[in-house]
C-alpha cells in the first residue's frame, strides 16, 4: 500500500501516492513540466536536465522526473533560476543540433523542436565562428534506417528502448564529453552489429536522429515515370494508426480515407496486404498440418516478422528449420503483383513499379533480400513506412480529414477478418487456428480464440484439435523472444505452433508507425488502442477465416493450383540464412 | 629483536622511477661485499613525502636523510655511513630551511611541522612485509571491534570521532556507515574507492603503496559495521605498484587470518578483492564506480537511490575513498576522542595535500585540519623558488577554485574552503606566483573536465565545453565582455543542474578565479593584453634595460626579428615576433620581458 504524501507545487496544494515523482505529481494538477528524455519504464535516468525544478531547502536544481516526493515538500517549477537553467540548457542542445525541418522525418512530432519554441531558446553556440561544432557521424549504409548524430540530443532514450524493449542493447554511447555520440559499438554499421530493425530505438527518439531510410523521393520519381504501373499493397495495420498523423485519436480506422488519398497521389492499382494475409494462413496452415501429421521439425515459427526473422537468423540460427518457409504477406503480395497480377493488367514485370505502404522499418530490408525477386526484377520495388506516407500526403496538400473514404480498386483487395488481425499480437495465430483447426477437424470450428489475444509478452494455450493436443504461443517484442527462446531451449513442454514478432504488440506498434509523444505513450496503451480497430474490423466482417475469401479461392484454382503446390513454393516460399555480426560468431 | 642497523629507501612510483629498487639491490650487494653482517636490513618502503628531490634512502639509528641518491651513490654511502658511521654531507637532504647545519629528519620543517596518522606508515615500514604492519600496532583496532565491540558501538565511534570524507565533499564517515548499515538486505558491500583522478593528487597511490593494510584493516572494521562480508577496491590501472603490492598485502592478510573466515574466532567473515579501472576520472564519483564494477560504461547514476540504499549490483554499498579508510585503524586503535582533538571542531583529524606547482618542496605533507595555507606553503613547503611573489593557491584540484594572499592566514578545513569557494577536494594544492595566467590556469582546469565528463548530462557535457571555448577565445584575444557574462551565467547554471559532483563542480576554477581576478581577464578581453605573459596572442616580448647585448637572443631568434649590436640593447620587431619564447630562455640576464609595463598587478 502507498502512502498518500502531501506538497506544494507552485503554490498549489496537492496530494499523491508517496512512489510519485514530482514530475508525476505536477501532471496530476494539470502543471506541465517540460521535459526530454523522460520516458516512463523505459529511459529514467535525468541526462537532458530539462525537467529541473527548485525544491525549497535543497540545493541546486533536482531532476522532477527522478525525484520522488516527500511530505512536506515545497517544489517550484518556474522561477527565474529554472527558467533561465531550461533555457540554457535547451539552447545547449540547440547548439548541436542541425536544424533541417523541412525535411526532418519529425517535422511534426519533433519533441526538441516544441520545448525550443515553448522556451523561446537562442541559437548563440550554433555559431561555427565562436564555438567549436561537433563531428557529425551519420550511420546510413544500412538498408532500414539511418543514424544521425547531428540531430542527437543524446537523451539516451533509444539506448534504454533497445536494451530493454529489444533485448539486444546494440546501442550505447561512445567516446565521453562533447564527443560522445550514440551508435553500435564502435560506430560499427547496424547491418554490422546485429540490429534487427524493429526501430524501437525510433520510437524512442524525441528527434529525427535515428529514423528510417527517408524513400519518399523514390515514390515521387515513380508517379511521374509513365513507362510505370504504380501497384501498392498496405498492410493491416497500417489503417489502425495513419488517423493519428491527421489529427485523429489514437485508434481510429483511417482505412477509407487512406484509399482515398493514395487515389489522390495518383495510384494506379491498389492491392490489400490483408489479401495476401489470407494466403499466408492457406500455405503457413498447410505447412503446419504437414509438419504436425508427417514429424517435420516443430515447433512451427511463424515468419511473417522481418524483425523476428532477423532476430532468429542473427541469434538463434540453429532454430532455422522451425522457421516456417512461408513469405511474409508482403513478399507474397510482391511477388503476385509481378506475375499474376502483371498478367492480368497485360504487362511485363519491369512495366509494374511495386510499392508497400508497411507500418515497419525491417520491411525496407526484407524486400531488398536478394532471393525476394526473379529474373532480375525485385518483388518490391519500394517499401514506404506509415509515417512517409502520412508526410507525402501533407507534403501534397491532401487534406486527408476532408477526403470521401473509398474502397481499394485493385483486383486483390479483398479480405477476411482473419488477414485483418495479422497486425496485433496473437492475430497470425488466432486467423491460422480459424483454419486449421476447420480443416483438420473437418468441421465448422469457433472463430474466436481470445487466448491468444492481448498484451502478455508471451502467451500460450493449448487446444484439442481432431484428437491431438496442440501447445501454442505468442511472443511479441526482442526481449520476449529472448525470454521464450531461452525458455524453450531447457522446457520439456513440446509446443507445436509459435507466433513470434519482432516488435512489442505486433505490427500496429512496429518501427514505421507514427510516432507517439513520451506523454501521450504515458496516457496511452497505444498498442491496445491501435489492436482494438483490427479486431473491430474483424468483428464486423462477412468472412473472418482465410480460406473462405473468394478471392483467395480464385486465385488458387486460376493460379496457384492449391496450397504448397510447386508454384506456391516458387513464388510464395522462401529460405533463410544464419548471420553473423561484429565479424563474430 | 632489532637489527643493528635500517636502510629505508623510498619506494613510492617516483622513486621507483628513478631506480630506487636497484639502489635498494645495490645497498644490499654492497653490505654484502664489504662483510658489514646480517643485521643490517633494507627496504623499499612507502612514500617518504618529498617526491621532487628523490630518491630518498633514510638510515636507523640517527635518522639520516639522504636524497636525490644515485646508483653511483651507493658504494660512498655503505663504505662511508654504514661501515664508519660517517655521514656523507653532500648526500644529505638540503631543504631551503636547513642549508646551514645537519639536523636528523625529525627536525626537518618538513616532516617537524606533520602530524602523520593516515602517512603513519609511509616511508617506515616495507610495505610487502604484513609483520611490520602488525608490528606498528596493524590489525589490533579489528580485533578490538571483533572482539569487544558490537556494530552499532562501531559505528558510534565513528560518529564520535568526527571523520569526514576525505574524497572530496566531507560527508561525516560514521554517517554514512550508519545509513547503509541501517539497509536491510542478504547482501552488502564495502567498496575502497581507489580511483585517485585530480591532476597532481597522489596521496592516495602513496598510502596504497607504502602502508595498503591500513585500508584493507579499515575496510574488514567497516564490513563489520554495516554488515558486509565482501570488500571492493576499485583502483585505476594506471597505479600498477599499488595494484601489486594491494594484491600481496590481501593475500599475505588471508594467510594470518586477519581477511577471510572467522576472523579473530568472531564468527565474522571478510573477503576483499580488487577492481581495475581504466582510468575514467568520473569513475571517481561513487555512482559511476559502481556502475563501473558491474561491467557498464562508467556514467554516474540518479541519487536518490543513494549507495547506501541501492548500490553494487543493486545491494546496500558503503563508499569511501582511500584517505578516508586509512584513518580508521587509527581511530580505533587510539580511541575517538583522541582523534577528535585533533584539527578543528568540524573537521577532525589530518589532511594529506599533494603540494605542487610554484614551491620549493613538491610532495606530500599531512597536517591537522586548521592549519594555515600560510604554514604549508612557507614552512612546510619551503615557499616559493626564485623569489617569485605568491599569486594564489588552486585546492580541489579541476573542482576546486583558487585561494589569494587575503585569505592566506585562514585555517584550512572543509568549511573554510567552501566560504571562500574552492574546496578541499581530494587534497590538491597547487601553488600559483606572478608568472601564472589565471584565466589560462582556469582554462588548463577546465580542459581538464571537458576531457573526463562522461557525456551523460546536458550541462556537463555541453556546457563546460562552451565555456573552454570561450576561455579558449579569451586567451587568445577574442574574447568580449559579454563572453564574462556568459561563462559565469553558464557556470552557475551547470553547478545547479548537472547530475553529478563533477559537473556540479566543474566551473569552479573558472568562477572562482572569475571572481579573484577579474581585472585580469579584463585584461585580456579589453587591453588585448596577458598580464602574466602567458598567452602568446597577448603577449609582447619586450627587451629591458639591462640588456648587455650579448646578441644570444638574436642567433636564438628563428625569425630574425631581434636587432642590435653587440654590447648594445637589442630590440624585437613585434610584427615578425612570433612568440615563441626562444630570446627569453636564451638570455642569460633575464633581459626580456612578456609582462606588460602598463598592467597594475591586483
Amino acid at each position: 500500500m502507498t502512502n498518500l504524501v502531501n506538497l506544494t507545487i507552485d503554490g498549489k496544494a496537492c496530494q499523491v501516492p508517496s512512489n510519485y515523482t514530482i514530475l508525476k505529481a505536477a501532471e496530476s494538477i494539470g502543471i506541465n513540466i517540460p521535459r526530454l528524455c523522460f520516458l516512463e519504464g523505459i529511459h529514467e535516468q535525468s541526462n537532458c536536465r530539462v525537467c529541473i525544478v527548485k525544491i525549497e531547502g535543497v540545493r541546486g536544481l533536482k531532476t522532477s522526473c527522478s525525484t520522488k516526493v516527500i511530505e512536506g515538500m515545497v517544489v517550484y517549477t518556474d522561477t527565474k533560476e529554472v527558467y533561465e537553467a531550461v533555457s540554457f540548457n535547451l539552447e545547449l542542445l540547440a547548439g548541436n543540433h542541425k536544424f533541417e525541418c523541412w525535411k526532418c522525418s519529425r517535422e511534426n512530432s519533433c519533441e526538441f523542436l516544441d520545448l525550443l519554441r515553448r522556451f523561446n531558446v537562442d541559437n548563440d553556440f550554433s555559431n561555427a565562428k565562436l564555438f567549436d561544432q561537433k563531428e557529425i557521424k551519420v550511420n546510413n549504409s544500412s538498408d532500414a534506417m539511418i543514424l544521425d548524430s547531428s540531430k542527437c540530443v543524446l537523451c539516451g532514450r533509444c539506448v534504454s528502448a533497445c536494451e530493454k524493449l529489444s533485448g539486444l542493447g546494440i546501442l550505447n554511447f561512445s567516446n565521453r564529453g562533447a564527443n560522445t555520440y550514440v551508435g553500435p559499438a564502435q560506430f560499427h554499421n547496424l547491418e554490422d552489429a546485429g540490429c534487427i530493425y524493429c526501430g524501437k530505438c525510433i520510437q524512442a527518439c524525441p528527434t529525427g536522429a535515428i529514423r528510417e531510410k527517408d524513400e519518399i523521393k523514390f515514390l515521387e520519381r515513380a508517379l511521374r515515370d509513365k513507362s510505370k504501373t504504380i501497384v501498392v499493397q498496405v498492410a493491416p495495420s497500417v489503417r489502425a494508426a495513419i488517423g493519428e498523423e491527421f489529427g485523429y485519436k489514437i485508434g481510429t480506422n483511417a482505412e477509407g480515407q487512406m484509399f482515398a488519398a493514395l487515389k489522390e497521389l495518383g495510384i494506379h492499382e491498389i492491392i490489400d496486404t490483408n489479401f495476401t494475409a489470407d494466403l499466408t494462413i492457406l500455405e503457413e496452415g498447410s505447412e503446419f498440418i504437414d509438419r504436425l501429421q508427417n514429424g517435420g521439425v516443430l515447433p512451427m515459427f511463424t515468419s511473417c516478422s522481418p524483425g523476428w526473422v532477423n532476430y532468429l537468423e542473427l541469434y538463434y540460427p540453429e532454430y532455422i528449420p522451425n522457421l516456417s518457409s512461408c513469405k511474409s504477406p508482403q513478399q507474397m503480395a510482391g511477388a503476385l503483383i509481378k506475375t499474376y497480377y502483371a498478367e492480368k493488367l497485360g504487362k511485363k514485370p519491369e512495366e509494374i513499379y511495386s510499392v508497400s505502404i508497411m507500418p515497419c522499418v525491417a520491411k525496407k530490408a526484407e524486400a531488398k533480400r536478394p532471393e525476394m525477386g526473379r529474373d532480375g526484377y525485385k518483388d518490391v520495388d519500394l517499401v514506404i513506412t506509415t509515417r512517409e506516407l502520412a508526410r507525402i500526403i501533407r507534403h501534397r496538400g491532401i487534406a486527408f480529414q476532408d477526403l470521401e473514404p473509398i474502397k481499394p480498386y485493385g483486383l486483390l483487395a479483398e479480405y477476411t477478418g482473419a488477414g485483418n488481425i495479422f497486425g496485433t499480437t496473437g492475430g497470425v495465430m488466432e486467423a491460422a487456428l480459424r483454419t486449421v483447426t476447420e480443416i483438420l477437424e473437418g468441421h465448422s470450428t469457433p472463430v474466436d480464440f481470445t487466448e491468444v489475444r492481448g498484451l502478455d509478452n508471451i502467451k500460450e494455450a493449448t487446444y484439442m484439435v481432431a484428437g491431438t493436443e496442440v501447445n501454442v504461443a505468442v511472443v511479441h517484442g526482442g526481449a520476449a523472444i529472448k525470454e521464450f527462446i531461452t525458455k524453450l531451449k531447457t522446457t520439456d513442454k513440446q509446443y507445436h505452433f509459435v507466433e513470434l514478432m519482432g516488435c512489442t504488440g505486433g505490427c500496429i506498434n512496429g518501427g514505421g508507425q507514427p510516432i507517439v509523444s513520451a506523454i501521450n505513450q504515458e496516457k496511452y496503451d497505444v498498442r491496445a488502442l491501435r489492436a482494438k480497430v483490427l479486431y473491430n474490423i474483424d468483428a464486423k466482417a462477412e468472412f473472418r477465416k482465410s480460406h473462405e475469401s473468394k478471392a483467395v479461392k480464385t486465385i488458387y484454382e486460376e493460379f496457384l493450383g492449391k496450397p504448397n503446390s510447386h508454384k506456391s513454393h516458387d513464388l510464395l516460399h522462401t529460405h533463410y540464412n544464419e548471420r553473423s555480426f561484429y565479424d563474430v560468431k | 629483536m632489532l637489527d643493528r642497523m635500517h636502510i629505508l629507501i623510498c619506494g613510492g612510483a617516483e622513486c621507483k622511477q628513478s631506480n630506487s629498487v636497484e639502489i635498494r639491490d645495490k645497498f644490499k650487494s654492497e653490505i654484502k661485499r664489504l662483510n658489514l653482517g646480517d643485521d643490517i636490513q633494507t627496504a623499499l618502503t612507502g612514500c617518504f613525502g618529498l617526491c621532487a628531490l628523490g630518491p630518498h634512502v633514510l638510515i636507523y639509528p640517527g635518522e639520516t636523510l639522504y636524497s636525490g641518491v644515485k646508483l653511483e651513490d651507493v658504494t660512498e654511502i655503505v663504505e662511508q655511513h654504514v661501515a664508519k658511521g660517517k655521514p656523507v654531507e653532500r648526500l644529505l637532504f638540503k631543504g631551503n630551511f636547513d642549508r646551514s647545519k645537519f639536523r636528523n629528519r625529525s627536525e626537518l620543517t618538513f616532516y617537524a611541522k606533520q602530524t602523520r596518522i593516515v602517512l603513519r606508515n609511509c616511508g617506515v615500514i616495507n610495505p610487502l612485509d604484513i609483520n611490520e604492519y602488525i608490528a606498528r600496532h596493524g590489525y589490533e583496532g579489528l580485533g578490538k571491534v571483533l572482539t569487544n565491540m558490537t556494530p552499532e558501538e562501531t559505528i558510534d565511534e565513528m560518529k564520535k570521532s568526527g571523520l569526514r570524507g576525505r574524497g572530496g565533499s566531507g560527508f561525516p564517515a560514521g554517517v554514512k556507515w550508519e545509513f547503509t548499515s541501517k539497509s536491510v538486505s542478504d547482501q552488502k558491500y564495502v567498496i575502497c574507492n581507489a580511483d585517485e583522478g585530480d591532476p597532481g593528487a597522489f596521496m592516495d597511490r602513496a598510502v596504497l603503496e607504502g602502508d595498503p593494510h591500513s585500508v584493507l584493516e579499515a575496510m574488514a572494521i567497516c564490513g563489520y559495521a554495516i554488515g558486509a562480508d565482501t570488500g571492493y577496491i576499485y583502483i585505476r590501472a594506471e597505479y600498477p605498484v599499488a595494484v601489486e603490492r594491494l594484491g600481496i598485502a590481501i593475500k599475505q592478510a588471508e594467510g594470518l587470518g586477519v581477511l577471510g573466515k572467522n576472523l579473530f574466532n568472531s564468527g565474522f567473515n571478510f573477503k576483499i578483492e580488487l577492481r581495475l579501472g581504466a582510468g575514467a576520472f568520473v569513475c571517481g564519483e561513487e555512482t559511476a564506480l559502481i556502475a563501473s564494477i558491474e561491467g557498464e560504461r562508467g556514467m554516474p547514476r540518479n541519487k536518490p537511490p543513494f549507495p547506501a540504499v541501492k548500490g553494487l549490483f543493486g545491494k546496500p554499498t558503503n563508499v569511501n575513498n582511500v584517505e578516508t579508510f586509512a584513518n580508521v585503524p587509527v581511530i580505533f586503535l587510539k580511541g575517538a576522542d583522541w582523534f577528535k582533538s585533533i584539527g578543528t571542531e568540524k573537521s577532525s583529524g589530518t589532511k594529506v595535500f599533494a603540494l605542487g606547482g610554484k614551491i620549493a618542496n613538491t610532495g606530500l605533507l599531512e597536517v591537522p585540519m586548521g592549519t594555515t595555507l600560510r604554514e604549508v606553503i612557507y614552512e612546510i613547503g619551503g615557499g616559493i623558488p626564485n623569489k617569485r611573489k605568491f599569486k594564489a593557491a588552486q585546492t580541489g584540484g579541476p573542482s576546486g577554485g583558487c585561494i589569494t594572499a587575503k585569505s592566506l592566514d585562514t585555517p584550512i578545513d572543509f568549511d573554510n574552503l567552501i566560504a571562500l569557494g574552492s574546496m578541499m577536494g581530494s587534497g590538491g594544492l597547487i601553488v600559483l606566483d606572478e608568472d601564472n595566467c589565471m584565466v589560462d590556469v582556469a582554462r588548463f582546469y577546465l580542459e581538464f573536465t571537458v576531457e573526463e565528463s562522461c557525456g551523460k548530462c546536458t550541462p556537463c557535457r555541453e556546457g563546460t565545453k562552451r565555456m573552454l571555448d570561450i576561455l579558449n577565445r579569451i586567451c587568445e584575444g577574442e574574447g568580449t565582455m559579454n563572453d564574462l557574462d556568459v561563462l559565469e551565467r553558464l557556470g552557475k547554471m551547470i553547478k545547479d543542474s548537472s547530475l553529478c559532483g563533477l559537473g556540479q563542480t566543474a566551473p569552479n576554477p573558472v568562477l572562482s578565479t572569475l571572481k579573484h581576478f577579474r581585472k585580469e581577464y579584463e585584461a585580456h578581453v579589453i587591453d588585448k593584453v596577458c598580464p602574466a605573459g602567458v598567452c602568446p596572442n597577448l603577449t609582447n616580448y619586450v627587451v629591458l634595460d639591462n640588456c648587455i647585448g650579448c646578441t644570444k637572443c638574436a642567433r636564438n631568434c628563428p625569425v630574425g626579428a631581434i636587432e642590435g649590436k653587440v654590447k648594445e640593447k637589442h630590440f624585437i620587431d613585434l610584427d615578425l615576433c612570433i612568440r615563441c619564447g626562444a630570446c627569453k630562455t636564451a638570455c642569460p640576464v633575464n633581459a626580456i620581458s612578456t609582462k606588460p609595463e602598463s598592467w597594475e598587478e591586483v
